[in-house]
């Protein structure tokens, strides 16, 4: 039992800290495709939807090519900051944000799409700058449904399995995450072990899934 | 006051559309008028700055808005042009105070739900508003909305007050009283006024200088008092 409650409290704690980043990266991309008209638009559109269709065991093996030691990003943050990102805790953050942004982009962008657009211009008349445009009419327009996205996030980066056992590995109580653990046990013949892990798992993801439901219908409501 | 001279070319799919628009006037009523599709959309937003023509000149109350050979262009942000949309566009998420006061606000956030400057409490007033200040504009009758737009627009003091189609919305017998209220606001606030519209009814009874706009052109002008 105790076992299960490290895990699932280092799941939390990885499923909290890639969804903090996916939720300013994805709003920021969200914002950028929905009201952006730039060349490349779609290509960065697909580029950044790749997640979601590719097997995470190969994103993880991207994020290994490239945060590794002697991977270009990797190399760089060892030799300038002494930092090391495989088999650790913040790995394993990357590898379920990277899994996961796909959804609260796609929640931010449609959330985007959805504010009418003379309402923006609406507040350019008024006199207000293009961030405080953003800040005082787009975004609390379009919170619920980034929020929706942001919660699907955290729901996914729980059950993060593929990227995470290839970047972070499964160490016990450093980077053994409960779907991890959860496979570990199964491995081991641990059964027991297994279906508390498995029972926490489930609980955890309808509790996240209900709230996500509860703030889906009323968006349309706001606007 | 105003003198607009402005070249764009829209593409919409196969369609393509010119706008070549060349007028200037000295009254402080100006309707443009002409069917939908003809582009007088498009002049206004040209003129707030919420579309940029290819090419040309616009100068309102002896400001240059704009002017592509010269290279100006202000954002719409520092035009101090009123602009009230056709369906309004107040802010969904603001009260009726909230909305008002939006553009006395700088910065990067809305006005207080409670708060009421000396300048929103005149509007409320003026306009009949205070008894539903505290309301959400889905909560407001079709008259009610056109008020707080008008005193969202009028409450920073702009140079001119843009109307895109400010009746079309309303009921014939609300617009008749909505048209009587601009009237009379018009001739209170000594405000520039310029307004499109499609209703012949607005023109007739608004107009000082009316222009008449087909296929994005300036088609004929006519000028009362």
């Amino acid at each position: 039992m105790d076992a299960a409650l490290i895990a699932l409290g280092l799941s939390l704690k990885v499923a909290l800290w890639a969804t903090a980043i996916d939720l300013v990266l994805g709003v920021a991309f969200g914002y950028l495709l929905a009201r952006g008209r730039f060349p490349g638009r779609d290509m960065l559109d697909a580029l950044l939807t790749l997640p979601m269709v590719m097997p995470p065991t190969v994103l993880g093996y991207y994020l290994l090519v490239l945060i590794g030691r002697n991977g270009p990003l990797g190399a760089w943050l060892h030799s300038t900051f002494g930092i090391n990102l495989i088999f650790t805790w913040q790995g394993a953050v990357i590898a379920a944000a990277v899994v996961a942004f796909p959804l609260v982009l796609k929640g931010a962008r449609s959330a985007f799409e959805a504010v009418d657009l003379q309402l923006e211009q609406a507040a350019r008349v008024l006199g207000v700058s293009p961030i405080g445009v953003f800040l005082r009419v787009s975004l609390p327009l379009a919170w619920r449904g980034v929020l929706a996205g942001a919660l699907l996030a955290f729901a996914r980066s729980m059950g993060e399995f593929g990227a995470t056992l290839m970047v972070a590995g499964s160490i016990p109580g450093k980077t053994q995450t409960l779907s991890i653990a959860v496979y570990e046990a199964v491995q081991a013949g641990q059964d027991d072990t297994a279906n508390v892990l498995v029972l926490v798992t489930s609980i955890t993801c309808v509790l996240v899934l209900v709230a996500a439901t509860r703030l889906a219908p009323r968006r349309v409501e706001a606007a | 006051m105003i003198r607009v001279d402005i070249r764009k070319t829209l593409r919409a799919g196969q369609r393509c559309f010119q706008l070549d628009a060349q007028f200037a006037s000295d009254s402080k009523r100006v309707v443009i008028y002409g069917a939908s599709g003809a582009g007088k959309s498009q002049i206004l937003k040209a003129i707030a700055g919420l579309s940029q023509p290819d090419g040309g000149v616009i100068e309102l109350s002896g400001q240059r808005l704009f002017d592509s050979g010269a290279g100006i262009n202000l954002p719409a942000r520092k035009r101090r042009v009123g602009y009230l949309f056709q369906d309004y566009a107040l802010f969904p998420h603001l009260n009726v105070r909230q909305n008002i006061g939006f553009g006395l606000q700088r910065g990067w956030f809305n006005p207080a739900a409670r708060g009421e400057p000396a300048a929103v409490r005149y509007w409320l007033e003026a306009f009949g508003l205070a008894e539903v200040a505290h309301q959400m504009p889905d909560e407001l009758s079709g008259g009610q909305r056109q008020r707080v737009a008008l005193a969202r627009a009028l409450v920073a003091e702009p140079s001119a007050l843009l109307l895109d189609e400010p009746f079309a919305a309303l009921d014939p017998a609300l617009r008749v009283r909505m048209r009587e209220e601009l009237d009379s606001l018009q001739r209170r606030l000594d405000i520039p006024m310029l307004l499109i519209t499609h209703d012949p009814d607005d023109a007739a009874t608004f107009g000082g200088h009316v222009l008449t706009i087909a296929d994005g052109r300036v088609a004929g002008e006519d000028k009362h008092g």
